[in-house]
């Protein structure tokens, strides 16, 4: 290193030692929200990621069982040692009430193992010696069944595919993945339903909503500050009393039946409510502000002679919105659009109480797991298929346009 | 306008007013009017700057003109043909706007090809016709960029070479040279002078900055208050002020209150407030109002000998401050009983006296103009 290198990075350094107090007191202020997202934000999703592959259960309760396992070729006839280092496992999960756990964790795979492990909890308390495997086998045949082992044993590992998998309609059989078949296959029609939902609202508020926010831009001041709370009304209404208006607006013998029908528009009542249609019309209504205000934004920072320079270049009034004025408002579009379709695939309340039974998105069968089924694990694999479709949309919005092109603020 | 005003300008210019403003009103809100009874010509081929404060309505009138605004009376013929309801994409004006207005999404060739595509000039035609309006700004090279990728002044030429490349009769510039600094500023207003010259273009200039408006006008219309103050060439305009808004708007002027006492010889005699008489010009002044003016502009005043000369005035005044600006002083005087009047005279002459005394001072009487309000 020459002296003059060497001069040169104490200069560096020397610029960097000068400039910490600042970067220590700009990084003091963020400090709390930062620490704030670690907990609330990150750590929970990070939670979310793990649950979604992890498989706790069958090693915790059958340690013994799993250890006795461990040469069994997956082909020849189990024996005595396998049985008692079960029975033992289930003496000590009747103690410690865990033996439920694992029937449930079991029975996402074979169903009916759920009653099978308890009914086998049940009988080995009142067991002190072996052998065991008759009683077993007395107590239901399928206990000498390979299907039965080889599922316990592959769930001594700690992670599992089977939620991702089973999000995704596949499951693990002898080894390979294959497509689940008939009404078990539900979880990609209801992904494909999700999106095609959130797309139709996102078109919906776009077309809305566009020419909405070009009024907003040219209107006087008083109207459009009259049109600003119109749009912004909704956003400081609660989503559920939005949703909640549109379940009675919705009605077959609500507001709009009753309009339709006094116009004689339609000859019989609509079914509006429980249907697609009725979630889209009030998801589009909710979703419209989230649209508008990006658009409206960009439309604001565009200056007014940008169209009279179109004119007077001698450009009639719709080529020069269409060739001058539409394109330079993309940033906002795109990013309104964004927004929407984002915000449209977690939909929830909405789905759930306007829509039927075939109109649940992803995060209505996410609830379900959660509260009804307490299968945290497939709501969680549910949650990172939403999360990562997210993110690749968002991705391939970036690649398609350019992030300087969506103008989010 | 009445019968014979109108014979008067039909036989003055008879068909060179490309365009012509006919008793143009202009009001937003049906009650104050922007622009009141406008009446003017531009000629073929001529420079005309609207010169005036901000809401004098010169601005607006651009605007009328170039189909951005409609006139709420009268009419504006363009080529002898009312154009009031024709829409700006019709009318074939150029127009250079304040920001430039161009068009962030395209190059600055596609900007120039802009209005090309709507005349049906398209491909290899198109292309020559960009390079060439390029090349008249000197800018051949920076066809493919984007224009924020451009300086200030760089900017500003596209905008002209967009605004001549479909070669219009008529090119109107909102205060086009506002946003660049001085320096840029006055080399693009030689540039744009010579522009409109060698193409022979007419050329409806609007502007504040009244050095701009001297330095390239033909003729200039000072806006004050919705009308025209004054419609005259450079040089009239800054010698001859027809009023004392345009003696006030247009250079430094001294404004001195004063009552006309008669007339001597074709000059007006006036006394000032401290009771001093000094003649004055006044070809514009029409009867013995008590309100009025002289105005003698700064650099007109100078420092008296021992006697004094025939055909100027004479008065007496004590210098309150002098600034030196390196070929000239500028002297604050308290003269005519407590007024401030600014003289700016060589440097060289000043060194002769001293603050606080009364000095003899001179200007010649053609120099100081008797106006009316």
């Amino acid at each position: 290193m020459t002296a003059v290198e060497v001069d040169r990075i104490n200069v560096f350094m020397a610029v960097r030692r000068a400039q910490r107090p600042a970067r220590r007191a700009a990084l003091s202020l963020a400090l709390p929200l930062i620490v704030f997202l670690a907990i609330a934000f990150v750590a929970p999703i990070l939670y979310l990621l793990v649950t979604a592959v992890g498989n706790p259960e069958t090693r915790e309760v059958l340690p013994q069982t799993l250890r006795a396992l461990e040469s069994w070729d997956g082909i020849s006839t189990l024996d005595e040692p396998v049985y008692a280092a079960f029975a033992n496992d289930l003496k000590v999960a009747k103690d410690k009430s865990t033996a439920a756990l694992l029937g449930k964790r079991l029975n996402y795979e074979i169903s009916g193992m759920r009653s099978r492990v308890l009914a086998a909890a049940r009988m080995v308390e009142k067991l002190d010696t072996g052998p065991y495997k008759e009683k077993f086998l007395e107590l239901n045949k399928d206990w000498d069944s390979r299907e039965t082992w080889e599922i316990i044993k592959r769930n001594g590992a700690s992670f599992t595919p089977y939620y991702m998998l089973t999000a995704l309609d596949l499951q693990q059989a002898n080894g390979s993945i294959k497509r689940v078949q008939g009404d078990q296959a539900i979880f990609l029609d209801v992904l494909a339903r999700t999106l095609f939902v959130a797309g139709l609202v996102t078109l919906f508020t776009l077309i809305l909503g566009y020419p909405v926010a070009y009024v907003l831009t040219i209107a006087p001041k008083a109207i459009a500050g009259f049109m600003m709370l119109m749009v912004l009304l909704p956003l400081w209404t609660s989503l559920l009393v939005r949703t909640t208006a549109w379940v009675v607006l919705l009605q077959s013998d609500g507001i709009i039946n009753d309009v339709l029908t006094a116009l004689h528009l339609t000859s019989e009542r609509l079914q509006l409510i429980f249907t697609r249609t009725g979630t889209v019309i009030a998801m589009t209504h909710i979703q419209l502000p989230f649209t508008i205000l990006p658009i409206y934004s960009v439309m604001r920072s565009i200056p007014a002679t940008q169209l009279r320079a179109a004119r007077s270049l001698g450009a009639p009034p719709s080529s020069a919105f269409w060739r001058i004025y539409a394109p330079q408002t993309l940033p906002g579009v795109v990013a309104g659009c964004l927004m929407t379709f984002i915000l449209s695939l977690g939909y929830y309340i909405t789905p759930a109480l306007v829509g039927g039974p075939r109109d649940q998105m992803v995060s209505n069968f996410i609830s379900v797991y959660i509260n009804r089924d307490l299968n945290w694990g497939l709501a969680a694999a549910l949650g990172v298929v939403l999360l990562v479709v997210t993110l690749a949309i968002y991705l391939l919005f970036l690649r398609l346009v350019g992030a300087d092109k969506i103008k989010l603020g | 306008m009445n019968f014979s005003q109108r014979m008067s300008l039909a036989t003055d210019r008879p068909v060179d007013a490309l365009v012509r403003f006919e008793d143009v009103k202009k009001s937003y809100d049906g009650i104050n009017f922007v622009v009141k009874d406008l009446n003017l010509d531009v000629f073929r081929g001529e420079f005309l700057t609207m010169l005036g404060p901000s809401g004098s309505g010169k601005t607006t009138t651009l605007m009328m003109l170039g189909g951005f605004e409609q006139p709420t009376l009268g009419h504006i013929l363009l080529d002898g043909k009312p154009v009031e309801r024709l829409p700006p994409e019709k009318r074939n004006i150029g127009f250079v706007f304040q920001n430039y207005a161009l068009f962030p999404h395209m190059t600055v060739a596609e900007n120039v090809a802009f209005p090309l595509r709507y005349r049906g000039i398209t491909g290899a035609a198109a292309k020559e016709k960009v390079r060439q309006a390029l090349g008249r700004v000197s800018l051949e090279a920076l066809g493919d960029r984007r224009p924020a990728q451009l300086s200030g002044g760089q900017q500003q030429r596209v905008a002209l070479a967009r605004s001549l490349v479909f070669e219009p009769a008529l090119v109107l510039m909102d205060e086009p040279l506002g946003a660049l600094d001085k320096q840029l500023r006055e080399r693009m207003q030689i540039e744009i002078k010579q522009l409109q010259t060698s193409l022979g273009i007419t050329m409806v200039y609007v502007t504040h900055d009244q050095s701009e408006a001297l330095t390239m006008s033909d003729r200039i219309a000072v806006f004050h208050d919705g009308r025209i103050q004054q419609l005259s060439d450079p040089e009239t305009l800054y010698n001859a002020p027809a009023n004392r808004f345009v003696a006030s708007f247009i250079g430094e002027n001294n404004s001195l209150p004063c009552t006309l006492l008669g007339w001597e010889g074709g000059l007006a005699v006036v006394r000032m407030a401290d009771g001093t008489t000094l003649k004055a010009a006044g070809a514009n002044v029409s009867g013995m109002g008590v309100d009025m003016s002289i105005s003698i502009r700064p650099e007109n005043i100078s420092l008296a000998g021992q006697r004094p000369h025939a055909g100027f005035n004479r008065f007496s005044g004590m210098a309150r401050d002098v600034f030196f600006l390196g070929d000239h002083m500028r002297l604050s005087i308290e003269a005519f009983g407590g007024q401030l009047v600014t003289a700016r005279i060589p440097a060289l002459q000043a060194r002769h006296f001293a603050l606080g005394t009364d000095v003899a001072f001179e200007c010649s009487i053609s120099e100081c103009r008797l106006l009316e309000e």
